[in-house]
């Protein structure tokens, strides 16, 4: 072992270490809540509507009722009646004062609002009983003219929600300096002007969302375990929305196969089994289907995005103005008004850009509500600043890495904690050499010149490569930061570390797993603080009634917030216990060092004490400082100062086929910027699935609906999740620029990966066919649109 | 997701299987592989009273030598057809398509028998059957028949079986040496095709298409142009005289361009 100067660059952090959560999921021992069996259990089957917009003229019920192993049916009036829940689902973020929020139940009462909204619940002894006796239940609908898109929402001659004058239910705006907005613009050389689309996307964990509620044979308490990123929230807003005290609720997220945001929320389904099992002292189930997956939990995206830049003869960027038309759906489900926002503060991107303006409208639409996504309002942001750079760039005759290196902030070169117009304060960046970097290894001259070189040979198979230099903000968040956009929460984390008597250890973490690896993390990062093997670190998380602080695991915070609140934990563990070795080897604690595990007096290696004969002696307390409280177990809630700002530079490589309009990924170079690293091997595998989900918006996923909202493609034959099989082989390298925002240094690697892809994939398609004449596509860029953009270039058939 | 109630029989012999058609008529669906039938169910397209699972009839998997032809039980699975020697000689086209269905797990579960008694226009077995101008052997109480590729595939989903037959024998008549291509187009790996094209040539070529129709076709445009010696030429009628379908992928009008860009290819690879 070496010397631990820098404890950051030693041992377990920084280290590949493998996972310990895989050994249990590759084995397929690991318990999902779907895995989770209760004597008695009641399963709940969902009717749903098959309309976008109706009212309920009658339900009727009978034949359900008597149908085999069925226990009741309820409807949504019946359900109300009963007194269920004493405030309409929550939606957390409240954007403006007069923002627009119609109640949301977890069953509609007279008119449903989107395909799949709850109507009615049946309750049976087995799932298949339960889905039989729904199709039983016929519901009588009025069908109402639906709002199928954000076109027919601002054309307002049908509103979503009958009781609506419009469909408007907020406008937001964020101009720090409208004048200098303008100015920028009245003096510009070059402007551009760019309108995209982002489409509705289905987030399509690999397990689909499901709850198990069971009350307690003490009755008054129950567990809930669902399928959910967020069990601590979970838990408040059950309280919140049921009136039953959160004294008597439980909520245990158990293995959870992905998230993408989609299990950020509070749903239908959790209320009532809460609410039933409660009710009927009866443990009450129900998994989704793929299908109702689909439509029934939250999709992400759904902008209309328009984006405008002035800059001068050079191509530096004078100012940059945006404009949101944002899909909200039928409902404001948590997050739901506040996702295009998140995206707001990084339209300008990397860039040193004078003056900013940004303004979003919110709109209902009879779809499935939108909310958080991978990545959740900053793909979309970064998107559209990448792709309109782009354009500048060939407005202006320059190269995209010129275009790019010309407005990066500090010229590219190293900064922290600098200003930029949208307010924020970047804690740290240096992006010069991080593109120098992705194009060396992408081969950036070799590609341009064969790239030429299939040009003038009029070849086929043509070639594009696109770049992005992406920023973005995570490490959700400072909890003032937080207050001041109205959210309904703060952004703190909690950690308690504990040094048991054997000398184990144990970490309760608030922030809640989904897959991301934090059983491994927290213990390289112990391992390291308390010098003690990995091995002997135990990682409690995601229930309630162990972990009982947390704020969970979206938007990229884990490490930069709770993974810094355990490293705090840690350092006051370390504290404890050097106060007690002092006392115990009769030195001053100012004396002691400590590495490895070991408490030393200096200039005397013989007198040393290991931290876990201390941990015993904390626990015997035979023998400690006057004063001192036993046990050795300390606890940090961490609230940031300032969000991390990871980045980086990816270059894509596209063949297009001419003839059919099939894109084929040739290469992926990711060169990325997290800081510091705990485990570079999750990172890289953060960094793989996050591409390749952006990959998938670029050129396979659409949520497709018709014009009386219908979702046309629910299933996964349809709805093209693109696999291993189609994408390339990533190559991936790091810069690594800590952050000045947490004493790790850390920053997040979560969302990076989706928040660059589409961008960078659509450049390098928009590249193939820019001798064309072709300067945008929509996404995604399936083959039928390329070749017919192909087609309509040439001025031929399309 | 979740399919209707049904009752469960296996049948151990093809006459089992027969027996127990006959018994059910329409309502009772055979079950090979299940990677047809199964998805159907669970949509609630398929609600079958009777599922007949004849996945434990042992005789009916081989791939034999028939003198003329190749012999290929109706229960074998795409997986040994694909890894097959006799088909690498005798019938390369139907070896390579076979290795073009879905992925590695729909090939070990997936038979020939099922996929040809599917029906299914978007599949690539009913091309290959087609292209190789085989035949499909079935049996009823009545006895056995053999019915060519070119009457066995009547319209969308429907096959020439009748409710009490069922398919015991797949007959490709030899092909070594015979210039052949299988061209797929799709979005993602293991998806159907959105359009397809099987070529064999020889003194007697033969062209058939994926999911430009109800049902699985041949093109007899294209292969009278090859027959006349039209080469690669023979391609520029490869979107007449077709009805494809319209859907998220790609409308009619993309599909018959995909038919005359993948013909073309189809039939220079199997010149090649």
């Amino acid at each position: 072992m070496t010397a631990v100067e820098d404890p950051i660059k030693t041992t377990a952090i920084g280290t590949s270490m493998k996972r310990r959560e895989d050994p249990k999921l590759l084995a397929g021992e690991s318990k999902y809540v779907d895995d989770i069996q209760v004597v008695g259990q009641l399963w709940m089957g969902m009717v749903r509507s098959p309309m976008a917009h109706a009212r309920i003229t009658s339900i009727d019920t009978s034949a359900a009722e008597v149908a085999e192993g069925v226990h009741s049916v309820l409807t949504g009036p019946q359900l109300q009646d009963m007194g269920l829940w004493i405030a309409p689902l929550p939606c957390a973020w409240p954007v403006t004062e007069d923002m627009v929020n119609p109640p949301h139940y977890p069953a509609a009462i007279d008119e449903v609002h989107h395909v799949g909204e709850i109507v009615a619940v049946v309750l049976a002894d087995s799932r298949y009983g339960a889905v039989d006796a729904a199709e039983q239940v016929v519901v009588d609908y009025e069908p109402l003219d639906a709002v199928a898109s954000v076109a027919a929402a601002q054309d307002g001659s049908v509103t979503a929600h009958s009781e609506h004058e419009t469909n408007k239910a907020y406008h937001w705006p964020l101009v720090p300096d409208p004048d200098a907005l303008e100015a920028a613009f009245a003096n510009a050389v070059h402007t551009v002007k760019a309108e995209f689309v982002q489409q509705r996307l289905i987030p399509a964990a690999m397990e689909p969302r499901g709850v198990l509620a069971v009350p307690s044979p003490m009755g008054g308490d129950v567990t809930l375990y669902s399928a959910t990123q967020v069990p601590h929230i979970l838990k408040v807003m059950i309280a919140a929305t049921t009136g039953i005290p959160e004294s008597k609720i439980r909520v245990i997220a158990p293995a959870v196969g992905g998230g993408f945001g989609a299990k950020l929320n509070i749903n239908p389904d959790e209320i009532l089994a809460v609410t039933l099992a409660n009710r009927l002292g009866r443990a009450v189930r129900w998994t989704e289907s793929r299908s109702e997956a689909a439509f029934s939990t939250h999709q992400g995206r759904g902008q209309l995005q328009t984006i405008e830049l002035a800059a001068d003869a050079d191509g530096k960027l004078q100012g940059v103005r945006v404009h949101v038309d944002a899909d909200l759906g039928a409902y404001m489900m948590l997050l739901t008004p506040g996702v295009p926002l998140l995206g707001s503060f990084l339209y300008t991107g990397v860039y040193a850009v004078p003056a900013f303006g940004f303004t979003c409208d919110g709109y209902f639409t009879n779809l499935t509500p939108t909310d958080a996504y991978r990545g959740a309002g900053r793909p979309e942001a970064s998107y559209a600043i990448e792709r309109a750079m782009d354009i500048l760039a060939a407005q202006v005759g320059i190269g995209p890495d010129e275009i790019r290196r010309r407005n990066y902030l500090a010229g590219g070169e190293y900064f922290e904690n600098l200003e930029v117009p949208s307010t924020l304060v970047f804690d740290s960046g240096n992006y010069g050499p991080n593109l120098d970097r992705a194009l060396e290894l992408a081969d950036y001259d070799g590609l341009r010149a064969e790239q030429a070189r299939r040009r003038a040979a009029g070849e086929s198979k043509q070639l594009g490569i696109g770049m992005v230099t992406y920023v973005e903000i995570c490490g959700l968040a400072p909890s003032r930061a937080l207050g001041g956009l109205s959210y309904g929460a703060g952004g703190w984390e909690h950690a308690t570390v504990r040094l048991l008597p054997t000398g184990k250890a144990e970490v309760v973490s608030g922030s809640t797993p989904h897959g991301q690896g934090h059983e491994t993390t927290w213990s390289q990062i112990v391992s390291d603080k308390l010098g003690i093997p990995p091995e002997d670190i135990t990682v409690l998380h995601s229930d309630t009634a162990i972990s009982p602080l947390g704020l969970d695991t979206y938007g990229s915070r884990s490490l930069a917030v709770g993974g810094v609140a355990i490293a705090a934990a840690c350092d006051k563990v370390v504290e404890k216990a050097k106060q007690i070795a002092a006392h115990q080897m009769e030195a001053s604690a100012d004396d002691l060092e400590f590495a490895h595990g070991m408490f030393s007096v200096s200039g005397s290696p013989d007198q040393a004490m290991p931290i876990q004969a201390i941990a015993f002696g904390a626990f015997t307390a035979h023998d400690l400082p006057d004063g001192m409280e036993p046990n050795l177990q300390e606890q940090v809630t961490f609230d940031p100062t300032n969000f991390v700002f990871p980045f980086g530079t990816h270059v894509c490589t596209v063949e297009i086929d001419e003839d059919t309009g099939a894109v084929e990924l040739l290469s992926y170079v990711a060169v990325d910027d997290c800081g510091n690293q705990v485990n570079p091997m999750i990172v890289e595998g953060q960094l793989h699935g996050g591409i390749v989900q952006g990959i998938a918006q670029a050129l396979f996923e659409e949520a497709c609906y018709d014009e009386d909202g219908n979702l046309t493609n629910p299933s996964l034959m349809d709805y093209l999740v693109p696999s291993a099989a189609d994408v390339p082989s990533m190559v991936t390298d790091y810069t690594v620029t800590p952050s000045t925002s947490n004493p790790l240094g850390v920053k997040g690697a979560g969302e990076a990966g989706t928040i660059s892809s589409a961008a960078a994939v659509m450049n390098a398609v928009v590249d193939a066919l820019s001798p064309y004449g072709v300067v945008d596509m929509d996404m995604p860029a399936t083959p039928q649109r390329v070749w017919r953009t192909i087609n309509e270039a040439k001025g031929g058939q399309a | 997701m979740i399919p209707a109630a049904f009752d469960y029989q296996v049948a151990d012999s093809a006459d089992a299987a027969i027996a127990a058609l006959a018994e059910h008529g329409d309502d009772a669906k055979l079950l090979a592989g299940g990677h047809s039938l199964i998805p159907l169910m669970r949509f609630r397209l398929a609600t079958p009273g009777v599922v007949v699972d004849i996945g434990r009839i042992s005789d009916l998997s081989y791939i034999n030598d028939g003198g003329d032809h190749v012999a290929i039980g109706a229960m074998t699975t795409h997986r040994a057809l694909e890894t097959s020697e006799l088909l690498a000689v005798e019938a390369p086209l139907l070896r390579h398509v076979a290795g073009q269905v879905g992925d590695p797990q729909v090939r070990h579960r997936g038979t020939l028998g099922g996929s040809l008694a599917h029906g299914d226009p978007a599949s690539d077995l009913p091309a290959a059957l087609l292209a190789h101008g085989g035949s499909v052997v079935a049996r009823s109480p009545g006895g056995e028949r053999e019915i060519a590729a070119t009457d066995f595939f009547t319209g969308f989903l429907e096959t020439a079986l009748g409710a009490d037959e069922i398919i015991t024998e797949i007959r490709i008549p030899k092909a070594a040496g015979v210039g052949w291509s299988y061209q797929k187009f799709n979005r993602r790996a293991q998806d159907w095709a959105i359009v397809g094209a099987a070529v064999m040539l020889g003194d007697d070529p033969k062209v058939a298409l994926v999911n430009m129709g109800s049902a699985p076709m041949r093109h007899g445009g294209v292969e009278a142009g090859l027959a006349g010696g039209g080469g690669t030429d023979a391609a520029a009628v490869a979107g007449d005289d077709t009805d494809p379908p319209e859907d998220l992928n790609a409308d009619v009008e993309y599909r018959k361009h995909l038919a005359r860009v993948l013909v073309g290819r189809g039939i220079a690879e199997a010149s090649g």
